[in-house]
């Protein structure tokens, strides 16, 4: 599988890194040619505001969208479930999104960098050590969206913090920066099989 | 459920999410919404742009609180904002107030001349400048989660920061082509950790993010840093002390995404009025050089 990872802005070269050592061929993506050549695509973590607005002047937001709609499998992480949400809350004024998933995403819902975190959480049924950074929270999700990990928040209530609808799959945190590959290969093996044509 | 803030994992994290951008300085709300609106991936909080410091002189210290709460309450994007070499008092204030990121500044007048801040100790992440490899170790062995290569701030010159752009990345390159028994030596020479060191010499990179700083004034200079190795830049002076601050500032944010494009970089170059006036390094006395203090 060819699998791109979106380099505008943020942390790509890490999830270009953990893509490769799942076994599969990763390719940055800044430009629409480079979309076309992609089977797969991941957000990465940075700013969302500074991602959507490079996507914008660089003529990547639609065809995302189309690619999307197509039923093209993407990953988000932080900023990239931002990115991947149908509607956000806290944002700029008119802050674009590419959309996909029916859920409205809260930016910096656990708070400033003092609040980021670390702590263990179940993800899709297994212990895995997570890291939040400035991270978001899902608010609310439609019908359609699988939740595969959730965790308490400074409110008291459960939020999720992995979801996945159909080939679109975002969490809150960064399994780049750990070293982890469950999460990429969750990505590869449940997502991306099947998806690609 | 074992939940951690402030660990050296999430610290020198928030700096991978900064990489490949632009941090800007701002002066007030106004200019951090422009830098917002033209894509910063953070701002910097400061009363004075190094240009004023220096036109001005006098004593620089931390900004007023008020004013950094008003530049959090404009923008969603992370703010930063500086505190006096080994003033572990006006960090704490930072702290406080909620700041994303501590700038641990020479650009400030320092308020001690052989202490650093200690910075394990808190929960916010520092960001240190360095002139040279031993600098930058030393910087990250009292726990900076993030290092900016010094360059002359507020001049809008951009060749002290090539300089020291080319200095650390040259030291990497020297320790990765050494002997593991001539690391000791290294250490040594470097007046740096040996772990660290060994650490360097091992990944051929620093173990924290390396952004530079000081002198850049035109996306050219941006992608010149991007070339050099960079992870990202931080522009002082550079876009508000310009002609046309917005438009500025956005070219700068797309030649440091573009920065191998020429095409790309020729483009934004284009009608970007006037760059700041600038200084060059060489007339400045030795006294007002900025960049030399940190030790």
């Amino acid at each position: 599988m060819k699998i791109g990872v979106l380099a505008l802005q943020g942390d790509f070269r890490e999830h270009i890194q953990a893509v490769k050592m799942a076994g599969h061929a990763g390719l940055t993506v800044r430009r629409p040619e480079e979309l076309a050549e992609i089977d797969a695509l991941i957000i990465p973590g940075g700013e969302s505001t500074t991602i959507a607005l490079l996507a914008q002047s660089f003529g990547l937001l639609q065809p995302i969208r189309e690619r999307i709609a197509a039923g093209m499998p993407v990953y988000g992480s932080c900023a990239g479930m931002i990115l991947l949400a149908d509607r956000i809350l806290d944002g700029t004024e008119d802050q674009a999104t590419f959309g996909g998933i029916d859920m409205t995403v809260r930016r910096n819902a656990f708070g400033r960098q003092v609040d980021s975190f670390e702590s263990n959480l179940d993800f899709n049924n297994s212990p895995l050590r997570a890291v939040f950074i400035r991270a978001p929270w899902v608010e609310h999700l439609g019908k359609a969206v699988e939740v595969l990990s959730e965790i308490q928040g400074s409110d008291g209530a459960r939020h999720p913090v992995a979801v996945r609808q159909g080939s679109l799959f975002a969490t809150s945190f960064h399994p780049e920066l750990t070293g982890d590959l469950r999460v990429h290969r969750y990505f590869f093996d449940q997502v991306c099989v099947g998806a690609i044509k | 459920m074992s939940e951690a803030v402030g660990t050296a994992r999430v610290k020198r994290g928030m700096a991978e999410m900064l990489k490949g951008g632009v941090i800007m300085d701002v002066v007030n709300s106004e200019q951090a919404k422009i830098a917002q609106d033209a894509g910063a991936c953070a701002v910097m909080a400061l009363e004075r742009v190094p240009a004023d410091i220096r036109a001005q002189g006098g004593v620089a210290r931390m900004s007023d609180p008020d004013m950094i709460e008003k530049i959090k309450a404009a923008v969603t994007i992370p703010v930063m904002a500086k505190a006096r070499i080994g003033h572990f008092v006006e960090a704490r204030i930072l702290e406080s107030l909620g700041v994303d990121y501590i700038d641990e500044s020479e650009v400030l007048t320092p308020a001690d001349y052989e202490n650093h801040i200690e910075k394990w100790d808190f929960k916010v992440p520092f960001v240190c400048g360095a002139t040279n490899l031993g600098e930058a170790l030393r910087r990250i062995n009292e726990g900076a989660a993030m290092i900016r290569s010094k360059g002359e701030a507020g001049t809008g010159d951009v060749s002290n920061a090539m300089m020291h752009m080319r200095k650390i990345g040259g030291e990497i390159r020297r320790l990765s082509s050494m002997r593991e028994d001539e690391l000791y030596v290294a250490a040594k020479e470097l007046q740096a950790p040996f772990a660290l060191v060994k650490e360097v010499a091992e990944t051929g990179k620093l173990p924290v993010v390396l952004f530079t700083a000081g002198g850049i004034a035109t996306p050219a200079d941006a992608a010149l840093m991007m070339q050099m190795g960079a992870d990202g830049v931080f522009i002082g002076s550079g876009i508000f002390k310009s002609g046309d601050p917005a438009t500025r500032a956005a070219a700068c944010v797309k030649a440091t995404t573009f920065f191998e494009d020429a095409k790309v970089l020729a483009d934004v170059s284009r009608g970007l009025g006037d760059a700041m006036v600038g200084i060059n390094v060489a007339d400045l006395p030795a006294p007002h050089r900025l960049a030399e203090r940190g030790w």
